[in-house]
C-alpha cells in the first residue's frame, strides 16, 4: 500500500483533508515539512491546497523555493506519482514541472462551489482507474484558478494527452475549459478543483475516490 | 554606486487581464472618458548596488524574470537611476 508524503508548506490549510483521503482508502501518509529534502522514502508526493507563504508576491511564487521543491522535481523526474491539488497545482507551475499559469478568475471573484469535471485523459497516474469522458463532482475553492498558457503550449497539452480534466461548465474563464493538466509523462498532475474534499457521499461527493484511488495505484471499477 | 530601481510587472499583451478590465468599465461611472487598454499590475522599488546602470538593470531583470514575475503570463520592465 502507498506510503505518500504531504508536503506542508507555512500556509498551507487542506494537508488533513489530504491525508484523510488517503487513509480512506488504506494508504498512509506523513505530513513532511517543507524544509525537508529527502522524500525517497515515499510512494507518491502531494502539495496540498491552502496559501503557502501566504500566496504573497503570487500563488505559489515564493513556495518553488522552498528547500522541499528540488527534491519534489528530481522525484518527479524519477517517475514518482506527484499530485498538486489548488494552490499545490499552482506551486507546480510556478516551479515548472508542470506547464502554464493559473492566473485571477474571470470576474475577480473567488468562487468556493461544487463543480462538475469531465476526464480527458486516462493516461495520468490522477485518473488511469477513471474512463474518459466520465464525469465527477469535486468542489473548487480558489481565486486565482483560471488555468492559461499560450496556443503553443495548449497545442502541445492537446497533442500529447496531458489535458486531464476540463469543467462541463467552465466557472473561472481557464482556457479550453482546463481543470487539470498533467506533465507528458502523466506522473504529475495539477487541479484547482478538491478531490479530497469529495470523499463522501454523505457530504455531497464520493467521486474523488476514483482520483485518488488511481493515484495510489488501487484498481477500482470507474 | 548605488542605484535606486523600479521594476513593473503586467500581464502579456494577449493575456485576459481582468482586474484591468474591471478598472477600465468603473472610469465612466465616474466621469473618465476616453481611457483604454487599462492594464493592471505590479511595481516593485529596490537599490542595488553595481558598478553601473546597466550592471543595475540586469541584474533588477534577472531578479524579475526568476521571482518578481512569471515569465509564462508576465513581462517585466526595469527603469534605474542612481541614488545621488
Amino acid at each position: 500500500m502507498s506510503h505518500v508524503a504531504v508536503v506542508v508548506f507555512p500556509g498551507s490549510n487542506c494537508e488533513y483533508d489530504a491525508a484523510h483521503a488517503v487513509s480512506a482508502l488504506g494508504g498512509t501518509s506523513d505530513f513532511v515539512w517543507h524544509t525537508e529534502t529527502d522524500l525517497s522514502g515515499y510512494d507518491a508526493i502531494v502539495l496540498p491546497g491552502g496559501f503557502a507563504h501566504g500566496d504573497y508576491l503570487r500563488p505559489g511564487a515564493i513556495a518553488r523555493f522552498s528547500p522541499v521543491m528540488e527534491e519534489v522535481g528530481q522525484r518527479a523526474e524519477a517517475g514518482v506519482p506527484v499530485l498538486g491539488i489548488c494552490n499545490g497545482f499552482q506551486v507546480l507551475t510556478e516551479a515548472g514541472l508542470l506547464p502554464g499559469a493559473l492566473q485571477k478568475n474571470r470576474g475577480l471573484t473567488f468562487l468556493c462551489q461544487p463543480s462538475r469535471l469531465a476526464v480527458r485523459s486516462v493516461r495520468s497516474v490522477l485518473t488511469r482507474g477513471a474512463r474518459v469522458g466520465q464525469e465527477l463532482d469535486i468542489p473548487i475553492n480558489h481565486f486565482s484558478g483560471a488555468y492559461t498558457c499560450d496556443d503553443e503550449t495548449l497545442a502541445e497539452l492537446h497533442a500529447h494527452d496531458q489535458v486531464v480534466v476540463t469543467y462541463t461548465q467552465n466557472p473561472n474563464g481557464s482556457r479550453d475549459d482546463i481543470a487539470g493538466v498533467s506533465n507528458r509523462a502523466g506522473n504529475v498532475v495539477g487541479l484547482m478543483p478538491h478531490p479530497e474534499r469529495a470523499m463522501s457521499a454523505l457530504l455531497g461527493s464520493e467521486d474523488g475516490r476514483v482520483l485518488f484511488a488511481s493515484f495510489l495505484g488501487l484498481s477500482v471499477a470507474a | 554606486m548605488k542605484f535606486s530601481v523600479l521594476v513593473e510587472v503586467t500581464l502579456r499583451s494577449g493575456i485576459a487581464d481582468p482586474e484591468g478590465a474591471t478598472i477600465e468599465r468603473a472610469l465612466p461611472a465616474l466621469g473618465f472618458t476616453g481611457i483604454s487598454s487599462v492594464r493592471a499590475g505590479k511595481a516593485f522599488r529596490f537599490d542595488i548596488d553595481a558598478a553601473n546602470a546597466d550592471v543595475a538593470r540586469d541584474q533588477a531583470l534577472s531578479l524579475a524574470d526568476r521571482l518578481l514575475s512569471n515569465p509564462v503570463i508576465e513581462d517585466a520592465t526595469a527603469s534605474v537611476e542612481p541614488v545621488s
